[in-house]
């Protein structure tokens, strides 16, 4: 308050005038008092696990509505421990990384044919607009009477969720490269492999990475979903099992693991990011 | 007499297959069309072997279209065109793919096997050797546009094609880079065509400056002045003057231009509508 002054005068009608003594540097003795950020934001999560813990003991809150930060801690361990929750998430993230795997690979196929094809996209994009526009969970009934209530049918509808999303970003990010590029391209002698190579596939990569982060949180979405319909084995059965003995410890662990996977595999689309889209300018650093 | 000069000039440098074919560019009666309207109409052109000229004309007059065609971007619907296929232009814009580091971006193309001391070596040539694993987003625009330079010299040009490659630099840059084209052509010795608006440019620059109107030549000059040019030399502000009344603007008098200019834009706008639909064939070739 005492830096800054601003003194209107008469005389200097039509004018700002600030005056402002230099900062000076406090020294050591003044940030001892500091508390680290990361303290700081940690505090308001203890304090409700602290709450809810009291309540819990105390009975305000009955297990079977939602069980104890402890007992759900020491349920966790003694998964962890079994190597029951190991075997169930191995058993998810194969489904969701097959899924994933099959249903991107279709849809990068589909894009670059439609995107670098005036044929193709004559014959490929109208059915692929058309199937885009069912929900892929509204295919159950049909993929179970199809495929029966087994493996093929989860994995179908995780490759039916995640085909779109990186179908649709692709294709727009091939049709809208920079047409001076492709035309530098050309005057470079380029040919059309080395145009695709070169010019068509990096330039539309952002548009890929868009539709990958997309197709992820959708893959996991439908994972959720199929793994509650006839299963021995995932997090999904785990916490569908858990309901029918109502270990409220167990659902809230599922739901846990569900959102650290989302947050790794999305670390991990951003370090794929970093890596190869490193020319970008938001990346560069000069 | 010039034309003599211009081909002893390639023959000291370039060997006796220059003198066999003695014009790497030749036109005759080149005809293009957008629909009824004629943008090139019945053109003939002649550049010799290390000739620098400059084209000059107002907006939609053709000039960018006779380029276009010369780099074999654009179709003649009539008429007689050669031109080498060792050719190379630089845009406007640098047009350097984002995705790929300067050198990557110089040899890109290139099918001689040519690697990382090849394009430092150009890029050393335009004074970029500091800058060889910049990605574009981290250049200036005046380096960006050097980039693209080394990248067509490094083909080894026998026509060099500038489509306006100063107009969006800075006034300081644009000075510095017009010593840069004249060492670098001197050097290099390809036949120049250069586009341009700036009529005191052509005239620093070229051997020959060329007045395009409604496509066809309506005038040419040799420009005899000595070189190192300046526009403090004698006879530079006649030439100027001259120029200037052929585009339309009377500079002593300062009066209206005589050139109709609302005549132009529609046929400027049937051009890039036309130069578009071309690029976006490119994806549609099978």
């Amino acid at each position: 308050m005492t830096e800054t002054t601003l003194e209107p005068l008469a005389a200097d009608a039509g004018f700002l005038t600030v005056n402002k003594r230099p900062t000076v540097q406090k020294d050591s003795a003044d940030n001892r008092w500091h508390i680290p950020a990361f303290v700081l934001r940690l505090l308001s999560p203890i304090a409700l696990l602290l709450l809810w813990e009291l309540a819990s003991q105390a009975g305000w809150i009955p297990s079977r509505v939602i069980a104890a930060p402890s007992q759900i801690g020491g349920t966790l361990w003694a998964m962890i421990v079994s190597g029951e929750l190991g075997k169930h998430l191995w058993v998810s993230l194969h489904r969701a990384l097959l899924g994933l795997g099959i249903g991107v690979t279709i849809g990068v196929v589909a894009a670059l044919v439609t995107g670098l094809s005036k044929r193709g996209e004559l014959i490929l994009d109208s059915p692929m607009q058309m199937l885009r526009t069912i929900p892929s969970l509204a295919l159950v009934p049909l993929f179970i009477l199809w495929f029966g209530i087994g493996e093929f049918t989860k994995i179908a509808l995780i490759v039916t969720g995640t085909t779109f999303p990186v179908y649709l970003n692709l294709f727009s990010g091939i049709r809208n490269i920079d047409p001076k590029l492709i035309e530098a391209a050309n005057t470079l002698g380029l040919n059309r492999r080395e145009l695709i190579w070169h010019v068509i596939l990096p330039g539309s990569l952002p548009s890929f990475f868009v539709g990958l982060r997309y197709s992820l949180g959708i893959s996991w979405l439908a994972l959720v979903f199929v793994e509650q319909i006839n299963t021995t084995a995932g997090i999904g059965f785990l916490a569908s099992d858990a309901r029918d003995f109502m270990r409220t410890d167990v659902i809230v662990i599922c739901l846990l693991i569900y959102s650290v996977l989302g947050l790794v595999i999305d670390g991990i689309i951003r370090t794929l990011e970093r890596y190869a889209l490193a020319w970008r300018p938001t990346f560069v650093r000069t | 007499m010039a034309v003599d000069l211009a081909i002893d000039r390639s023959n000291g440098a370039s060997g006796a297959d220059t003198s066999r074919n003695p014009a790497p560019v030749q036109l005759r009666n080149v005809v293009r069309q957008f629909g009824e309207q004629r943008v090139i109409d019945e053109l003939d052109l002649d550049i010799a072997p290390a000739e620098f000229v400059a084209l000059l004309g107002a907006s939609g007059s053709g000039k960018t279209t006779l380029l276009r065609m010369l780099a074999g971007l654009d179709s003649i619907d009539s008429g007689q065109l050669r031109v080498p296929l060792a050719r190379a232009a630089v845009f406007q814009e640098p047009r350097l793919m984002p995705w790929k580091s300067a050198w990557r971006n110089v040899v890109l193309g290139l099918r001689n096997g040519a690697g990382k001391r090849h394009a430092e070596q150009a890029l050393t040539e335009v004074g970029l050797a500091h800058r060889v694993t910049a990605f574009p987003a981290t250049l200036s625009g005046g380096e960006a546009q050097r980039v693209a330079l080394a990248r067509a010299l490094v083909r080894e040009p026998k026509l060099l094609l500038l489509d306006e490659p100063f107009a969006a630099l800075d006034a300081l840059t644009r000075i510095r880079m017009h010593q840069l084209i004249i060492d670098l052509w001197r050097k290099h010795t390809p036949a120049v065509l250069l586009v341009t608006h700036d009529v005191d440019e052509a005239i620093l620059l070229a051997d020959r400056v060329i007045v395009l109107a409604d496509g066809k030549i309506a005038d040419e000059l040799r420009i005899e002045l000595p070189r190192q040019r300046s526009t403090a030399q004698p006879g530079f502000q006649a030439i100027r003057t001259r120029l200037l009344r052929l585009l339309g603007v009377d500079a002593t008098a300062g009066h209206a231009p005589q050139v109709p200019l609302d005549a132009e834009p529609a046929h400027a706008a049937a051009e890039q509508r036309r130069r578009f639909a071309r690029t976006s064939r490119v994806f549609t070739t099978e």
